[in-house]
């Protein structure tokens, strides 16, 4: 594939007319866990063919709302009914057999089995156990088709594919089990930008098929362009509802969080100070290919890319988490040569990773432990930990990012991804981090929680420290940082001031102007 | 900025005591249902020598499962345990033969153990073997050593060069005039001591954090600029030290290094860390869990051997007690998840 199938000039216009019976209609649904009340009063419909966006903060009650309807969460009050009939699911399975199908954030696909077998697994056919092999690769390759997907063969191994063709083989997986409602949760969150365009692609040929779908995103210039109708949730409430096409951004943030877009991107005045890291000519085993550049004190700069560009690789090798293959990395704040994590933060570089869950943080364990980590320095006495001591200290970062948790001894899993990602920047914050490496810090995190982050990043520069955010939101570099390059194919491309690039600049400059990548 | 405000203690919710001790506590609290089951099954057996024979039958099980406790939270497992106990009793009992002091069938013992634990931890690095399969070579490479520098029989040190080292394991040290404290033999003493170091070790000191976390989330230690590989060979080899310290306990109670004995100990010590509430994915466990499933393990056999049950059904509960306490285990976190 070289380039995404152009898009019709307007989503496909749902079929509710006035006789036709919705899809799926949820009313009044309410669930409290404990003293929290996750929802009250909800209502939401859909109708055949209909892509509605339901978005709203971390917390706002999505997924509760979500799991009601996957059969995972019994509501407290409410009803729903699917095509006409009343829906009460009697968990996950009775929701799947109804055509319910939910795409989760977090992939599930076996990697040790083959693509055909993934996309039938849970709906085989079978004879007494054993397995039916007539018609079933034409149900696989049916699936893929619609999907417009042929490379993606149906023998391969599951591990072979990237993230975008594994979500594909979820969806394929769906449609295969006869869904009449798609549940996608943060579908592109981990996609670059030909991927994303795909994705609507098959999304627009889903929903002229009739099937409704459901789509929870973080990005509201995405669900402006995928989406037909919104629903906006805060607190548990719907605080907003229509056509996505009668409605602004701002608006949209406005209902969100109840304040303006113009706050997202706090300017907190900063001035560049002298060079602390110079990278030259620096390449990895695969990749970064070549890059080069200059970090000084004070200042914020961003480097965009399509996912899959080296972005991630370039900050892993720099940090020492991967080996590099070519080229230097000096640090002003470290005399010695080589360079592997230990050393790095010794020198005062710290990485925040993009994989929060399965790198960033140990999620089982406590925030306290978890944000003293890398330096326990001063928290120890012959080398046994003062727990008081870690406790307090904690608490204050706590305080100081305001984390929501009841206690420093909480697990990192119970909080929600936007505290995660805040008690991942008190560990480089308490380590007395001078040179901090960003990866994605706003991915699949709530509006709040970003405007306190992307503060956050600007009173780092006002302290002197130097900041290199790498990140896919093109709306975020250019609300924070001060010089922006784009990585393609490993290659990092020229600086320039931000004023000097806008959304659409930075779009052409990641795909280069070669079309997209498969 | 990193200038952090003044601590405000107040505002921060504590967490209550119980909780924290609630997982190393299970084991303890199984026990006591289990005894109160026997004790009301069998009232007779049960009398004020009881826990000096059940403490002095756990210690070369609790010793190990100290170390083990450590390879387990770091997401890890040795299997050579039960191995090294057996050839770091026949080097402590070579050099008792040889007509040594204790200090060096001590230091023999312990150091055999230093050495097989470090070589498990320097395979398991250089060669990035899992643990399973790198223990797995070692359990038979170290039985086939102790059977070596035995001549593949147990070494039998004169009576006179024992030098009072079988004193250090008696049920009942003081009718017998051996050295004792509290009642309790030498043997018995050291474990008490080697498991509070340890628990306390896990808890307060910095390889203890740097395990827990290794445990939890390998990536997210090596990304906060832990030594994974200095960490780990740390840990292996401070269970192979333990396992050699419960090898010279073996030899204390057998009072002969016998290559073939400890024969498939190390399930027994892996049992004892689980049942006190590890988990072997990493990530989760504590010493003071570890030493209550030895005990509980101790217990079990001794009540049914006073009650006159024949192995198999010791076998049957022993398993199931595992069984059990993993189940109550899964459902627990289960419930705290939810």
């Amino acid at each position: 594939m070289t380039d995404p199938a152009p898009r019709p000039a307007a989503g496909p216009q749902p079929i509710g007319g006035t006789g036709e019976s919705p899809l799926l209609t949820m009313r009044g649904v309410g669930k409290a866990f404990g003293p929290t009340v996750a929802l009250d009063d909800v209502a939401l419909s859909l109708q055949r063919g209909e892509v509605r966006a339901l978005i709203g903060e971390n917390g706002a009650g999505k997924s509760t709302l979500v799991k009601i309807l996957a059969g995972a969460i019994r509501p407290d009050a409410g009803e729903m009914s699917l095509g006409g009939v009343p829906f009460r699911p009697s968990g996950p399975l009775g929701a799947r057999r109804a055509g319910i199908a939910m795409i989760y954030q977090e992939l599930n696909i076996a990697p040790h089995l083959t693509v055909a077998e993934n996309i039938l697994l849970g709906g085989e056919r079978h004879t007494a156990g054993w397995l039916r092999t007539g018609g079933q690769m034409e149900r696989v390759r049916g699936a893929l088709a619609r999907l417009q997907r042929p490379d993606i063969r149906p023998e391969a191994s599951a591990s072979t594919l990237r993230p975008a063709a594994r979500q594909l083989v979820e969806i394929a997986r769906a449609l295969v089990q006869e869904a009449r409602v798609l549940v996608m949760d943060e579908p592109t969150s981990s996609l670059g930008a030909a991927d994303i365009d795909h994705l609507f692609t098959v999304i627009d040929g889903l929903s002229a098929e009739g099937i409704g779908i459901i789509y929870i995103s973080h990005f509201l210039e995405e669900v402006r362009r995928v989406a037909d109708t919104f629903t906006v949730l805060r607190d548990g409430r719907v605080t907003g509802e229509g056509r996505t096409a009668d409605v602004t951004l701002d608006e949209l943030v406005t209902r969100m969080i109840g304040r303006r877009l113009e706050e997202m991107f706090p300017k907190v005045p900063h001035e560049r100070g002298e060079a602390i890291l110079e990278l030259g000519e620096l390449g990895g085993e695969r990749l970064p290919v070549d890059a080069s550049l200059t970090l000084h004190r004070g200042e914020i700069v961003g480097i965009a890319g399509l996912v899959g560009s080296g972005r991630t690789e370039l900050l892993r090798v720099l940090f020492g988490l991967d080996p590099i293959r070519q080229g230097s990395v000096r640090l002003a704040t470290f005399a010695g040569r080589k360079l592997d994590p230990h050393r790095s933060l010794l020198g005062g570089m710290g990485l925040a990773s993009e994989d929060r869950k399965e790198e960033g943080l140990a999620v089982d364990r406590s925030i306290a432990e978890n944000t003293t980590l890398s330096r326990l320095g001063g928290l120890h006495r012959l080398g046994f930990i003062r727990l008081g001591a870690e406790r307090r200290t904690v608490w204050n970062w706590m305080k100081r990012l305001s984390i929501k948790a009841r206690d420093p001894g909480a697990p990192v899993r119970s909080l929600s991804g936007g505290n995660q990602q805040k008690v991942a920047l008190a560990r480089l914050l308490h380590h007395g981090v001078e040179v901090f490496l960003l990866d994605e810090p706003t991915r699949g995190i709530d509006v709040g929680s970003k405007a306190q982050i992307y503060r956050l990043i600007g009173e780092l520069a006002t302290a002197e420290k130097a900041i290199l955010v790498v990140s896919s939101s093109m709306t975020e570099l250019i609300g924070v940082c001060d010089r922006i390059a784009v990585m393609r194919r490993g290659r990092l491309g020229p600086f320039r001031p931000v004023d000097e690039w806008d959304e659409h600049a930075l779009t052409v400059s990641a795909v280069g102007g070669e079309g997209a990548r498969v | 900025m990193t200038e952090a405000p003044l601590p405000l203690e107040a505002d921060m919710v504590s967490r209550p005591l119980w909780r924290l001790g609630v997982t190393s506590l299970a084991p303890f609290l199984g026990m006591l249902l289990v005894a109160v089951i026997f004790t009301i099954l069998s009232p007779k057996g049960l009398t004020w020598d009881t826990p000096r024979y059940v403490l002095t039958h756990t210690v070369a099980v609790g010793l190990a499962a100290c170390g083990m406790s450590y390879v387990i939270i770091s997401g890890g497992i040795d299997l050579s345990v039960g191995s090294i106990i057996a050839l770091s009793s026949v080097s402590g009992a070579l050099v008792l033969h040889d007509g040594h002091g204790i200090t060096l069938a001590l230091l023999a013992s312990v150091l055999t153990g230093l050495c097989c634990g470090l070589y498990n931890g320097v395979l398991i690095n250089l060669f990035r073997l899992p643990p399973f399969i790198a223990t797995l070579g070692t359990m038979g490479f170290y039985r086939g050593l102790a059977k070596w520098f035995s001549g593949s029989s147990a070494v039998r040190p004169e009576r006179e060069n024992l030098k009072g080292i079988d004193e250090w394991m008696l049920p009942s040290p003081v009718e017998l005039n051996a050295p004792s404290f509290l009642g309790f033999s030498v043997g018995v003493w050291i474990l008490v001591g080697v498991t509070i170091v340890m628990a306390a070790m896990l808890r307060y000191s910095l390889l203890g954090r740097y395990t827990l976390a290794i445990g939890s989330n390998e990536a997210t230690a090596r990304l906060c600029g832990i030594r994974i590989g200095r960490t780990k060979l740390l840990i292996y080899a401070l269970a192979g030290l333990l396992a050699g310290l419960a090898g010279l306990m073996m030899f204390a109670r057998l009072t002969e290094g016998d290559p073939t004995s400890a024969f498939g100990l190390e399930l027994d010590v892996i049992a004892a860390v689980v049942i006190g509430g590890a988990s072997l994915s990493g990530g989760q466990g504590s010493v003071l869990g570890a030493f209550g499933g030895a005990l509980l393990m101790a217990f079990l056999r001794n009540r049914c051997t006073a009650m006159g049950l024949p192995s198999y059904v010791q076998e049957i509960i022993v398993g199931h007690i595992i069984i059990i306490a993993v189940a109550v285990d899964q459902l627990r976190v289960a419930r705290s998840r939810s």
